[in-house]
């Protein structure tokens, strides 16, 4: 059976984790860092949050579109082979 | 505070439940054989199932519990936010479509699909039970919480009114009807939410020194040496006398108590501008003692509206550039204009005068407005501004949690089995992403407007976002409150279908010889769920004063620690063996619940022992545990390899 998780969603996964890390660590390390405001009188920690929380959606976003892609070309070539796989479950 | 019972509030609440319970009955007559009542015949349109995603996660911790922590501290909170929803990463990228093709009705399903082993789903049933029934203590907690000052119910009625209208909703149709309330309930909290924000931005701000009761705290600037005077009537300080510190007072210098005829307030001192005075600020006080009615600000607390009580607060108290007040504001200026502002927090001191007597002092602290939109003023966060070591530890190892969390949390998988396919289950899952992380953007504005509401009760902050719609208007505050019960109601009801789901496909069926037919497996699972949704009524009653948003995160630790490590390695290494997911699930199991038993803060909160004796060298158990869940699963697969991973338990 086949289990493993496709290689787009782990792509897009390690890149929001790298995100997700970097604002934890500023946190933990330098939080005088976050006081600086960088843009618009807004703090980095009201940025990097909400950038945290736009960036989540638009990458499910991506992977959403590329994934139907996906499915939509593999039930195309090979539609036998996803029946069964559905009628297996 | 006292509050009385809104009759909107009232109306409202029961309008919501008597739908809820008809919506039940009536899918309820279509949700006989066990597929329906488990997984609503994997059905459910993945647009109401993404919304009903957002209605099942966002728990009365998320909504009452974010936002009051924001209220009274600043971002602290919102970390909170961005933790809970980062989680949802995991849950798309790597667990959702297996899940969906490897489970049927729990999870359990999806960790035993290559191994038909009764231990795994016993571990797997257990874990499930253990991380239910500690999510579970804070929803129950929470709305007896709500219930007292909206319905003007005791703590325990309201318990137990929340618990017998979710076994009701639970136990007529199952999954079906626990998702429609989650949908309903994940609608109106975000359509809600973005009502009030608005309503917050086009408010803006203004500099008061009330709260909406209309109240002045006072506050003279007097020379100090008035002080060492105590007894004569001072005309300075509005014809009050200093009373001479006595016992603890004398540890608390910062404090000074005031009589006036005889009434007896406490004041904050704060340092003036010339050094040989010192600016009296009015605090509020509250001293409770056993067997005496409570006395708030010197005099007995009233039992009406109008009587005595503390004052409700919240207030900027200074604007950038001289401003009064600066009218409505957009959804950035909020943030930059709040930086350069100046408000008033209210920070609290207990000092107890004998066994059954201690006074808490409420008192004004002027806070940048910067301050308050950096992360590190809540308590539980201060260890990032410190030097010790162990607090960014912890802190990392709380992030960690939440990260790792909600992919292992029983009662969000579940809802993988409700849609037909696994397109179905990645399209909800962004829905719900979507709709959650909007929610998520809203607690920042709408805790930091209730910060500025001046409605705020300093004694109770999981009140702040109904107390902040209450300033805006009556019914508002009444359609909150409202949906803040529902709140609870969607979550409890997941949480109790999925500890019923684990008893009935993971621990019962396994022991049984004959399996078990279709309905009995109703049965046992509406039996299950009647005696879940007693003993978390039986809980919510007991755990009475624990702070709601606290038992959550124990409940993320522990869900990451024990199911996290199995579920990652099934789907990435072809050598785990069912062994190694046993011993995963009961070592991450046991590890984080003994850590978080014997950490500091629960040693002060739950058992009121000192923090020094805590045997851990911080509070939270993920950045050990979760990685030792790995560990025991790597090596207990690679000594058991060649025994366990292709003989099949018969």
């Amino acid at each position: 059976m086949e289990t493993r998780p496709n290689p787009l969603g782990m792509a897009l996964f390690f890149v929001y984790l790298l995100f997700y890390a970097g604002f934890v660590l500023i946190n933990a390390t330098a939080p005088e860092l976050m006081e600086r405001t960088p843009l618009a009188g807004l703090n980095l920690a009201v940025l990097y949050g909400f950038a945290l929380i736009v960036m989540a959606f638009v990458l499910s976003m991506i992977y959403g579109v590329l994934a139907g892609r996906r499915d939509a070309n593999s039930s195309a070539s090979n539609d036998q082979a996803s029946t069964n796989n559905g009628g297996a479950k | 505070m006292i509050y009385e019972a809104a009759p909107e509030a009232v109306l409202l609440f029961f309008l919501f439940v008597g739908f809820t319970l008809g919506l039940s009955f009536w899918l309820g007559r279509k949700a006989k054989s066990s597929a329906g009542y488990f997984a609503a015949h994997g059905q459910i349109p993945w647009f109401v199932n993404g919304i009903a995603f957002a209605g099942d996660y966002l728990s009365a911790a998320s909504f009452l519990g974010i936002c009051g922590m924001i209220a009274f501290y600043g971002y602290d909170g919102f970390l909170y936010s961005i933790g809970y929803l980062a989680g949802w990463i995991v849950a798309l990228f790597v667990v959702a479509e297996p899940m969906k093709r490897l489970g049927k009705f729990t999870f359990a399903d999806a960790l035993d699909a290559k191994f038909n082993s009764k231990g795994i789903r016993v571990a797997a049933g257990i874990s499930t039970l253990a991380v239910s029934i500690f999510y579970l203590i804070p929803q129950m907690v929470g709305a007896g919480v709500l219930v007292q000052p909206l319905l003007g119910f005791e703590h325990w009625q309201g318990v137990v009114l929340v618990g017998a209208v979710v076994i009701m909703i639970v136990v007529t149709a199952g999954m079906v009807s626990t998702t429609w309330v989650q949908f309903l309930k994940g609608s109106l909290l975000v359509v809600f939410s973005a009502i009030l924000t608005w309503m917050i931005l086009d408010r803006g701000f203004e500099i008061k020194t009330s709260g909406i009761d209309g109240h002045e705290f006072a506050r003279y600037t007097i020379d100090r040496d008035l002080l060492e005077r105590p007894g004569d009537v001072i005309e300075a300080l509005g014809g009050r006398s200093v009373v001479a510190p006595e016992g603890p007072w004398k540890a608390v210098p910062e404090f000074v108590q005031l009589k006036e005829g005889d009434r007896i307030t406490v004041w904050h001192l704060e340092d003036s501008e010339s050094p040989n005075q010192v600016d009296v600020v009015e605090a509020q006080s509250i001293t409770r003692s056993t067997g005496q009615p409570d006395i708030v600000n010197g005099e007995v607390k009233g039992t009406e509206k109008g009587g005595p009580e503390l004052h409700p607060v919240g207030f900027v108290s200074r604007l950038p550039n001289g401003e009064q007040s600066t009218g409505p504001v957009g959804l950035a200026s909020f943030f930059s204009i709040l930086q350069e502002s100046e408000v008033v927090l209210w920070p609290s001191k207990t000092i107890k005068t004998s066994d059954d007597v201690s006074t808490t002092v409420y008192y004004q602290k002027k806070t940048m407005g910067g301050q308050v939109l950096r992360p590190g003023e809540h308590p539980r966060f201060q260890g990032i501004r410190k030097d010790s070591g162990w607090g960014r530890v912890n802190f990392v190892s709380l992030m960690l949690a939440l990260f790792c969390g909600t992919a292992s949390l029983p009662h969000i998988l579940i809802r993988y089995y409700t849609v037909k396919d696994e397109q179905s289950a990645r399209k909800s899952t962004i829905v719900g992403i979507a709709s959650i992380g909007f929610f998520y953007v809203l607690t920042l504005y709408l805790g930091l407007g209730a910060m500025t509401s001046g409605a705020m009760d300093v004694t109770n902050t999981n009140m702040a976002a109904p107390l902040l719609a209450k300033s805006m208007n009556t019914w508002l505050f009444a359609a909150i409150s409202a949906i803040a019960f529902t709140t609870v109601l969607g979550t409890v009801s997941g949480l109790i279908l999925a500890s019923a789901g684990a008893v009935t496909h993971d621990l019962v069926s396994n022991f049984r010889t004959e399996p078990m037919s279709d309905a009995q497996q109703v049965r046992l699972a509406k039996i299950t769920s009647v005696f879940v949704g007693g003993i978390a009524i039986v809980l919510g009653i007991v755990f009475q004063g624990l702070n709601v948003s606290y038992l959550v995160g124990w409940a993320f630790s522990v869900a990451a620690s024990a199911n996290l490590p199995s579920l990652i390695m099934i789907l990435f290494w072809k050598g785990v063996t069912r062994q190694g997911v046993i011993a995963a699930i009961v070592v991450g199991m046991v590890s984080s619940l003994a850590w978080i038993l014997l950490s500091a803060d629960t040693f002060s909160k739950v058992y009121g022992l000192p923090e020094a004796g805590a045997l851990t060298p911080f509070t939270q158990p993920g950045i050990v545990t979760i990685p030792l869940g790995f560990v025991t699963l790597v090596l207990v697969s690679l000594m058991t390899k060649d025994s366990g991973n292709t003989n099949r338990e018969a």
